[in-house]
């Protein structure tokens, strides 16, 4: 439905493109922004987009370490929060763009090597040494460069041959990592890629990590929510929904796939680091085809008309892949990937559009008046 | 309304029950022990022996150790070193853990070794994993291994192979961290005696297609040195001899297992005599190995033939776990001290031989060199044609010279001239 939507945009974005269409009934995702006296701007704005349950969900993440044990704030919270983000550039691309590719997570593994690479590990005959913060700028700008790559060769096909065709590229970027020794050090890869001391904070700790990670999938998420009401998310969407009007209109089709694809690196690279950081090492396994695979169960998981599905599939994976061992005592603990693939199969057979959908059915079966209908869902 | 109540009221009463019948399982102290090994990916099944390797060795002393109840926590890793850490880290910080077992694979013992490092209050003993750099560089000091590592596996193979003339081969072996160490274990001496390794080939593992290998095999060599596993190793076998390779060969501790002796091409009668080396050897003469072979095979009816060099390893670890216990009377308190000093003096008659450790808390033990060998009814198996006991981390080499020649790798040891 978004059609409506990006006409509206494109006529204030795009309009020495494109002859203004008459205007249809304007569906406002948010209202616009009323300039009452006495309230500035920015908390009009504020208040306008920041819900109760926003400020709820902040609350909980922000005192989550404080009552969480090291355990639960390490390895499920952070965890959860950096695979989340490498999803959440799947659910970019995939949700808002039309393009699953199965290469974010060789993308997040390109930084991971490349900060090992660029800066200290146990490797000492490859790793520069550079200093943290130079290798991981490093880190981020190939991987966005990769992925851009990625992309550019990707965007000529559509549907499963994109997964056809960004699957190979991990597979290829895997087998390259573990037959090179002089650069990528093989099968062993890199150990003691450590996370750094800032002005005595030692992000090797749970709870600085924690916020670390924190930080990062915050930003990941208002960035991705503010750049799919863009101008250029929603061309994008436009894009998706239907190339070839798109093109008729003026827009950049495959220009506008490679740039989606660039945004997703920088998603994605951002969560590759945090990766390597969270394992202290990286090795062709980090981005085996399972790991691939494992970023689209969660995509999926999740649900991919918005990008908070990126975040609630990376927790109920992290938690399913933690304590499904503890589920079997009975039965063998040797058989708990069953309960793993068991509890993937019912949440994708009772609802396609994962936890999302799930959570919208229940809210219109509870209040039938809600605007919970997919447009909106897809518009926030 | 009334029948609410009784709902209620029966709940309370169901919970209390259950409570009370807990409580009484608790009683009898209970020492959970974590116990990780590969129960997913490529080493599934040798993962799932591991495990039965381990369980043996509990069921051996009923369950208990230190007068309390031993409770395995296991996990499970899929060979990535990543994910044994996560599975280490679970039992140890989730599920508490003391004394945590595992893992089975080389990387994966450096990765846990490296977490070990972060929990000093926790001891943490190895599977089966068998990288020399866990114990040798860097060692962490609450991380124990019993059993010897894969260089330790292969030293006397080098003597033993000069003493059938091969003085030039050509190695082939894959190209990753165990087999680095068993071809420095093989070199060390082979080397040092006047044998020459006239080229190395290392090849990915999972090679499919040797023939660029066995077109570069040299005419003038006595002998190959064949350092892979599994599949690796049939592939291997059965283009060497559709290419007409004609050379005897000399095994890796992993290349020369029931999979090669099964092979049915043309070329099966020239494994007779191909010499290997382990820490273990199926048909071992020895009393101790026949009662750990016929226990196996009692509990374990859906086990193998035969315990697999992983439910060894695990037999031997988890059993120094459980006897320093009893040792201690089960006493892990000031930050387990006693504890450790009773692991340290660790030493027993396992099913193949002694168990000891050195100061880097690794094991010195027998390594067992084998010829392929044919039985009555016509079966292959490996004969085992001398034991070499006592072999150190650094391979019977004085230190100083060890750390001269460095870790095992591509291009260590040398001897091409």
């Amino acid at each position: 439905m978004s059609a409506a939507y990006w006409r509206r945009a494109m006529n204030t974005a795009a309009a020495s493109a494109v002859r203004p269409l008459p205007t249809a009934p304007v569906a406002t995702a948010g209202a616009p922004i009323d300039g009452s006296a006495g309230t500035p701007r920015w908390l009009a704005w504020l208040m306008q987009h920041i819900a109760w349950r926003h400020v709820l969900v902040l609350l909980g993440v922000l005192l989550y370490p404080f009552v969480a044990t090291p355990f639960f704030t390490y390895q499920i919270g952070a965890q959860a929060l950096a695979l989340g983000l490498i999803a959440l550039s799947l659910t970019f691309l995939g949700g808002y763009g039309g393009m699953v590719s199965l290469a974010q997570m060789t993308v997040a593994g390109m930084a991971g090597y490349m900060v090992a690479i660029f800066g200290s590990s146990s490797a000492a005959a490859i790793s520069l040494g550079w200093p943290w913060w130079l290798a991981v700028a490093v880190a981020i700008v190939i991987a966005v460069v990769f992925g851009t790559l990625v992309g550019w060769l990707s965007v000529r096909t559509e549907g499963i041959y994109t997964i056809m065709i960004t699957l190979a590229i991990g597979v290829a970027f895997f087998y390259l990592a573990q037959q090179n020794y002089t650069l990528f050090n093989g099968f062993q890869g890199f150990n003691k890629v450590f996370a750094p001391s800032v002005l005595e904070l030692d992000f090797r700790e749970p709870v600085p990590f924690y916020f670390l990670t924190l930080g990062c999938a915050l930003a990941g998420y208002a960035f991705v929510k503010l750049l799919v009401r863009a101008p250029f998310g929603a061309a994008l969407q436009g894009i998706r929904d239907n190339p070839r009007r798109m093109r008729a209109l003026g827009f950049d089709v495959t220009a506008h796939r490679v740039a989606a694809y660039a945004v997703a690196a920088l998603l994605a690279a951002v969560g590759g680091v945090l990766m390597v950081w969270y394992n202290a090492r990286i090795s062709p396994g980090t981005m085996n085809t399972a790991a691939m695979i494992n970023i689209l169960i969660i995509a999926v998981l999740g649900g991919m008309r918005h990008p908070i599905g990126a975040f609630i599939g990376a927790i109920v994976f992290v938690l399913v892949q933690n304590f499904a061992i503890d589920l079997l005592g009975a039965v063998g603990r040797e058989r708990f990937n069953l309960v793993i693939g068991g509890v993937f199969l019912a949440i994708v057979l009772f609802s396609p559009d994962g936890l999302l959908g799930l959570w919208a059915k229940l809210r219109s079966r509870l209040d039938p008046q809600s605007p919970t209908s997919n447009q909106r869902r897809r518009l926030q | 309304m009334r029948v609410t109540k009784r709902v209620w009221a029966r709940s309370v009463l169901g919970l209390a029950a259950s409570v009370a019948v807990l409580g009484t399982a608790w009683a009898q102290e209970t020492l959970k022990i974590g116990l990780l090994a590969t129960l997913e990916g490529p080493f599934a099944v040798p993962g799932q022996d591991s495990m039965r390797g381990a369980d043996l060795a509990l069921k051996q002393k009923n369950g208990m150790a230190g007068g309390k109840k031993i409770e395995f926590v296991k996990v499970s890793s899929d060979a990535t070193p990543d994910k044994a850490v996560a599975a280490t880290r679970k039992a140890v910080e989730q599920d508490k853990v003391p004394i945590m077992i595992g893992p089975l694979s080389g990387d994966e013992g450096i990765a846990v070794k490296n977490y070990a490092k972060t929990q000093p209050n926790i001891t943490f003993i190895n599977g089966s994993s068998g990288a020399q750099a866990t114990t040798l560089s860097d060692p962490s000091p609450n991380f124990y291994r019993f059993n010897t590592e894969g260089a330790q596996w292969m030293v006397g193979l080098g003597e033993h192979a000069l003493s059938k003339g091969y003085k030039k081969t050509f190695l082939i072996a894959e190209d990753y961290g165990f087999p680095y160490s068993q071809v420095q274990g093989f070199m060390a001496s082979y080397c040092a005696k006047g044998g020459k390794v006239v080229d190395k080939a290392w090849v990915p593992l999972g090679t499919k297609d040797y023939a660029s290998v066995i077109a570069k095999i040299p005419k003038d060599i006595d002998a190959l040195v064949v350092v892979l596993g599994g599949s690796d190793a049939v592939n291997f076998l059965t283009q060497y001899e559709q290419a007409g390779g004609d050379k005897p060969m000399i095994g890796g501790s992993i290349t020369v297992d029931q999979t090669v002796l099964n092979y049915k091409g043309k070329r099966r009668e020239s494994l007779l005599g191909t010499a290997s080396a382990g820490p273990m050897a199926d048909s071992i003469d020895s009393p101790e190995w026949k009662a750990f072979v016929a226990d196996y095979k009692a509990t374990f009816k859906d086990g193998f033939p035969s315990p697999s060099l992983f439910a060894y390893l695990y037999y031997i670890n988890t059993k120094a776990t459980l006897d320093a216990l009893d040792a201690v009377k089960g006493d892990l308190s000031n930050g387990q001290k006693a504890y450790r000093e009773a692991l340290q003096k660790t030493n027993f008659k396992g099913p193949a031989g002694e168990v000891k450790i050195d100061a880097n808390r690794n094991g010195v033990g027998t390594t067992y060199i084998t010829e392929v060998t044919k039985a009555a009814d016509g079966s292959f198996y490996n004969k085992v044609v001398r034991t070499v006991p006592n072999i150190s981390q650094t391979l019977g080499l004085p230190e100083a010279d060890f750390k001269k020649m460095g870790l095992g790798s591509r291009d260590v040891p040398d001897c091409r001239k």
